[in-house]
């Protein structure tokens, strides 16, 4: 009973990190339907970041953080800027090979930067709490704190303030959020600017817990993808709902079944669900 | 005769070159190159085939190339079985899982149907990763025999030891590829892929069966990438799961979208240009991938619609000014 216990806090553990993660990627498609495969990359940009800012500088785990989170929204908006707005008129498969292109060349510049070998961040919250006969390390109830608090902000930005309903009105009707005089390209600016803001959060809460290296985007931009996928592409709920439930397949699988399959049946799970709802979970019917 | 020739003067040059290149390379390795690229033609045209004719995404192209090289492995080197009955056996146990895979795969639609097949993609190169007894796990298969050779009768055999031979044989199976395509695509069925890709809805109600069409041409491609995997996998001798990986989906997707996507020489001209541009990119040491990937934003900003479009739009210039004048 411990065990699952344990597996549980882990899997939401994770899961919460997956759904900011998804909330980005969810964002930016609703509203450019772009699938910006090179999210997992700036995630893993935005840990090297707060590493190199810890390191080099010898900033503290919070100021490094925000810093991180700030550097990592201007690189959102100059990634937008450069490969994927030339590319509004055209197909979106373009914007894939864009995205290919821009997620070798942040993957390869962390490569000739850092080198290819993890690095390590030092753990600010080494202590642990020992709950019910689960084992809870602080940083990591601080990761699920902290996702729970950008989630609900994240929820009141854009349902209560002008600026936030913007991003959900260009997403609803690109043609009539531009009759109403909102600034398309302002908008799009800034929810790149989130999205990739949010990724770097998430990356700097779990990097003391796991290693981070050049590849680790990668995967992690994959996996966001089968959670926006999984709850339905440009669904805030799909994504939130989406990243907890790949997270505890994960934990509970890695834990119960196999540890060496539990990517499968991450992966597993989602081609499961699309058998039976190839929509996503609450997707509307894509077209594309 | 004349006639022929008149209109296909072009191709039976590019043939001619193609039939002397092994005269004419300047070392081993950049004949190796060569016949590489000739492989991954194959698979970037066969993924046009599911990509660029039928509009579906498929990013499970390079796990369907890895299916065929691990099944001439695992058939020649631990069941012991002749190249030349594995590699049709890898390609149909590749296009079974293709049926398999694809039908629950293709009733999803557009951005849907990518991420679902790349998803039994990663399913595929974890599997070959973690099952150990037959893959070998992460270390792969090593020492794979190169294709057996075929006895002639009272001449002796052809043996595919020699680069030159190697390079005859890729180059057999691309003109192969290459003629099931053009068959393919200027047939009737070809016109039912195209009017699936070009409006699901209008092919349905004009009486095509979108569901089989697609998985027609899903199960086409895959069974020839898996065959240009399972020569691949012969040629080379050592294979480890990255030959499945979503790295290899995305180098067939650059070859087949700077090529020139919906077009049959398109594939082909990506697949040798990509390889070569970056053997010259050498010199850069470690920032050749970073120059790689800021071309790639540059020329798909720049030239959208790849080489060919490139060159179809020069061509078309240049005969509106021969007729202008």
């Amino acid at each position: 009973m411990d065990l699952l216990f344990q597996q549980l806090f882990n899997g939401v553990m994770i899961g919460s990190t997956y759904a900011i993660v998804a909330l980005g990627l969810t964002l930016v498609y609703g509203i450019l339907q772009i699938p910006n495969f090179a999210h997992g990359h700036m995630y893993m940009l935005g840990a090297y970041v707060c590493f190199f800012l810890m390191t080099v500088f010898g900033l503290g785990y919070w100021p490094a953080l925000a810093a991180a989170a700030i550097m990592l929204a201007v690189a959102g908006v100059v990634l937008e800027r450069l490969a994927y707005s030339p590319l509004r008129k055209q197909p979106h498969i373009s914007s894939f090979i864009s995205a290919l292109g821009a997620l070798i060349v942040l993957e390869n510049g962390v490569i000739a930067l850092w080198g290819p070998q993890g690095q390590r961040i030092p753990n600010p919250y080494p202590g642990i709490i020992e709950v019910f006969g689960i084992t809870m390390s602080q940083q990591r109830l601080l990761v699920i704190a902290a996702a729970v608090v950008m989630i609900v902000l994240l929820q009141l930005f854009i349902k209560k303030t002008t600026l936030g309903s913007t991003i959900e009105a260009v997403a609803q009707n690109q043609e009539g959020a531009k009759l109403v005089g909102i600034n398309v390209k302002l908008v799009s600016s800034l929810t790149f600017a989130i999205s990739t803001g949010l990724a770097a959060i998430a990356a700097c809460l779990v990097a003391p817990i796991f290693m981070i290296s050049p590849s680790m985007g990668a995967m992690l931009g994959m996996k966001a993808f089968v959670i926006v996928i999984l709850g339905g592409l440009g669904s805030i709920p799909g994504a939130i709902v989406g990243g907890l439930i790949l997270g505890l397949i994960e934990a509970l699988g890695g834990g119960y079944l196999s540890a060496a399959y539990k990517d499968v049946f991450a992966f597993g799970a989602l081609v499961l669900i699309l058998t039976v709802k190839p929509t996503g979970l609450f997707g509307k019917e894509d077209q594309g | 005769m004349m006639k022929w020739l008149k209109e296909k003067w072009f191709y039976v040059i590019i043939l001619m070159v193609a039939i002397v290149v092994p005269f004419f390379v300047p070392n081993r390795y950049f004949f190796q190159i060569i016949i590489m690229s000739c492989l991954f033609a194959i698979g970037a045209l066969s993924l046009n085939l599911i990509l660029g004719y039928t509009g579906q995404a498929s990013l499970a192209h390079g796990a369907f190339f890895g299916i065929g090289a691990y099944g001439v492995a695992i058939l020649t080197q631990t069941l012991g079985w002749s190249f030349w009955i594995a590699l049709p056996l890898a390609s149909v146990i590749a296009a079974v899982i293709g049926l398999i895979v694809g039908i629950p795969a293709l009733r999803t639609r557009g951005a849907y149907f990518a991420i679902a097949t790349m998803c039994m993609g990663e399913i595929i190169v974890l599997v070959a990763g973690n099952w150990i007894e037959l893959t070998g796990g992460y270390n792969g298969i090593v020492g794979i025999a190169p294709p057996s050779a075929i006895p002639i009768p009272f001449i002796g055999e052809l043996s595919f030891q020699t680069q030159t031979a190697q390079y005859y044989l890729v180059l057999v199976f691309l003109l192969f590829t290459l003629f099931v395509m053009d068959r393919l695509v200027h047939s009737l069925k070809g016109l039912t892929f195209m009017a699936v890709r070009n409006n699901e809805l209008l092919a349905e109600a004009v009486g095509i069966n979108t569901f089989r069409t697609k998985l027609l041409s899903f199960v086409v491609s895959n069974f020839l990438v898996a065959m240009a995997g399972g020569i691949y996998a012969s040629l080379i001798g050592s294979i480890s799961p990255s030959v499945a990986s979503l790295v290899k989906t995305f180098d067939f997707l650059l070859y087949v979208l700077l090529g020139g996507i919906a077009t049959l020489a398109g594939p082909i001209l990506g697949a040798f240009a990509l390889p070569i541009l970056q053997e010259n990119l050498q010199f850069l040491q470690d920032y050749q991938m970073i120059f790689f990937g800021v071309m790639l934003v540059v020329v798909i900003i720049y030239v959208p619609k790849g080489l060919m479009g490139a060159i179809m739009s020069l061509r078309k210039k240049f005969n509106s000014k021969k007729v202008g004048a």
